[in-house]
């Protein structure tokens, strides 16, 4: 995490390997995602649930090499909120490294390991307005949102220049390694104010909206674990220890998270359920995105814990307040996010990194927990005001919400017209002994209804 | 001349053209169908919250037979398609007023 911009000098091979191995693994997250995302939302709508994600892997990149960088890591432009033009077109960056002395990479290898994290986070926003937005209007609010929304809060929490980087992280001093506040209380609190500007559903909480390929969740939930290595242990920027302490971390939540989501289920459902299991590996993952790079392999077991139940908890919420977050964007990645950086404040310990600080549980006192939860919050209410006013605005030109004769068809059909699965012709030999996909039918709306969760029944 | 409707659970369907061949029954259409009697579906849980699936599916057997078969057919069907859980289905026969075979133009019993 640690960046100091120098001239040019010999890189550090080791360090650049794995920074620009990690770079390709957090870029996999991001189809990852769509497989994550794509299976979870109805059959006549999963091309478009992935286009969205693919789009972020173009968009933003051409953003990024033209401008994006350079908001994001450019010399600040005073106070820690936003960089300057010095690196318009990647200008001066192909013979510039950054890192501490003994630990120089190219700042290419960097940049372009920032520009996946763009990129997924802008992707993740995808989740909260599933099933409804025209994909032109999903075409400029995520430029607009990436400009005016992603690079400053990365400039905040990711720019470190000798005390002249972005507020959060050089100045303020919270603790955040992995973008616990850049990408996930961003994408939650972004994801929300979507959500609402967006609004529901068609049907929603009337139709049933089941998941329609389980499988497909679980092999994105797979590949974002095996992503998020390098997404966490890839932010040290360097391979060494504190690299492989945030890699075991990392394995550490992520699994107690999936069986503390898991153990929810079996109490309050009956049943453990693979959706469960999925989202619970992620919760963990995102609540120790933060926390991996300040916390011993127990402080992350007890932060994956806390993670993967305090989310599965989460995601009712939106039954309660009435907004259709959904894919759980506000509920798994705004509350683990917060999660994670609270846990911060309470288990931090310089034992694990010397350019950490201890915990209020280590004798550190209150103070970085407090400094926490101004970075934490003070994103929070950018992310929320900022994206609100974006998508209003991209809502009332170019038009995001798709129209009701579409949003029935499926936006499959209607945006991209390209149906994900063929039903024709099967059915000669479809129905040996195992019946038949009643709710699979590209365009059908599924049968039976949607009752009130239980959990939200017991709240209200 | 009869029609035997089945509506069966879609495992079933197996038993009830074996037990159907073993009359004799040369014909039979099936098609996939959805819905429910009395059990009303079943329940679904995605993190957290509840789906009732109220239409479950099933698979439909409809076999023309002579007046003369019908009782036996309705009694094979039944008892191939039993399993004694809730939501085995139901079997019904109408009566036909007239059949013909496409290819030849034979009608009555001679077309069944």
């Amino acid at each position: 995490m640690s960046l100091q911009l120098v001239g040019a000098a010999t890189v550090s091979p080791g360090d650049t390997a794995w920074v620009l191995m990690s770079a390709a693994l957090v870029l996999l997250m991001t189809p990852a995602l769509a497989l994550f995302y794509g299976g979870m939302v109805r059959a006549k709508n999963v091309l478009n649930m992935i286009m969205m994600s693919f789009l972020c892997m173009g968009l933003i990149t051409v953003i990024w090499v033209i401008y994006g960088y350079s908001l994001t890591f450019g010399t600040d432009v005073g106070g820690g909120i936003l960089g300057g033009l010095n690196y318009l077109g990647l200008e001066g960056t192909l013979d510039a490294v950054v890192g501490p002395e003994g630990s120089h990479i190219p700042m290419l290898a960097f940049s372009v390991f920032q520009l996946t994290f763009a990129i997924i986070t802008a992707a993740l926003l995808s989740g909260a307005v599933a099933d409804r937005v025209k994909f032109g209007g999903w075409v400029f609010f995520i430029g607009l949102w990436a400009t005016f929304v992603y690079f400053p809060v990365a400039h905040w929490a990711f720019f470190f220049d000798g005390g002249n980087g972005g507020w959060i992280a050089d100045r303020l001093h919270a603790l955040d390694f992995a973008g616990g506040t850049a990408v996930e209380i961003n994408s939650g609190a972004s994801a929300l104010a979507l959500a609402l500007v967006v609004g529901r559903r068609m049907g929603w909480r009337r139709e049933p909206m089941r998941p329609h390929s389980l499988p497909l969740v679980l092999l994105g939930a797979g590949l974002l674990w095996f992503g998020w290595f390098g997404f966490n242990a890839g932010s040290a920027l360097a391979s060494g220890q504190l690299t492989a302490t945030v890699f075991m971390n990392t394995q550490v939540a992520t699994a107690t998270a999936a069986l503390s989501w898991i153990l929810v289920e079996k109490i309050r459902d009956g049943k453990p359920t693979t959706l469960g299991v999925a989202s619970g590996a992620v919760a963990g993952a995102v609540a120790i995105t933060p926390a991996c790079g300040f916390v011993t392999p127990m402080g992350a077991l007890l932060v994956g814990a806390a993670g993967g139940a305090i989310c599965s908890l989460a995601v009712g919420l939106k039954y309660k307040f009435g907004y259709d977050d959904s894919l759980d964007v506000v509920g798994v990645h705004g509350v683990g996010g917060l999660v994670g950086m609270i846990s911060i404040g309470l288990l931090a310990t310089v034992s694990v990194n010397s350019a950490g600080a201890d915990g209020l549980l280590y004798g550190g006192g209150a103070g970085l927990l407090g400094r926490q939860l101004i970075a934490s919050g003070a994103t929070l209410a950018y992310a929320l005001v900022v994206t609100a006013v974006l998508a209003f605005i991209v809502e009332k030109t170019v038009g995001l919400r798709t129209s009701p004769e579409n949003e029935y068809a499926g936006l499959d059909i209607s945006e991209h017209a390209e149906s994900a699965y063929d039903f024709t012709g099967s059915s000669a030999g479809a129905f040996a002994g195992v019946g038949h996909g009643g709710f699979g039918h590209a365009g059908g709306s599924g049968t039976g209804t949607l009752a009130p969760p239980p959990s939200t029944e017991g709240n209200s | 001349m009869k029609l035997v409707t089945a509506v069966i659970k879609p495992f079933k369907l197996e038993d009830v053209k074996n037990a159907l061949e073993s009359l004799g029954v040369e014909g039979l259409t099936v098609s996939e169908a959805s819905g429910h009697g009395r059990q009303h579906g079943h329940t679904e849980v995605y993190r957290g919250a509840e789906y009732t699936v109220d239409l479950v599916p099933k698979v439909r057997v409809e076999i023309l037979v002579s007046d003369a078969q019908a009782d036996a057919v309705l009694d094979a069907v039944v008892s191939a398609a039993r399993t004694g859980q809730i939501g085995d289905g139901k079997v019904w026969v109408i009566p036909v007023d007239q059949v013909t075979r496409v290819r030849t133009g034979e009608r009555g019993e001679e077309a069944l």
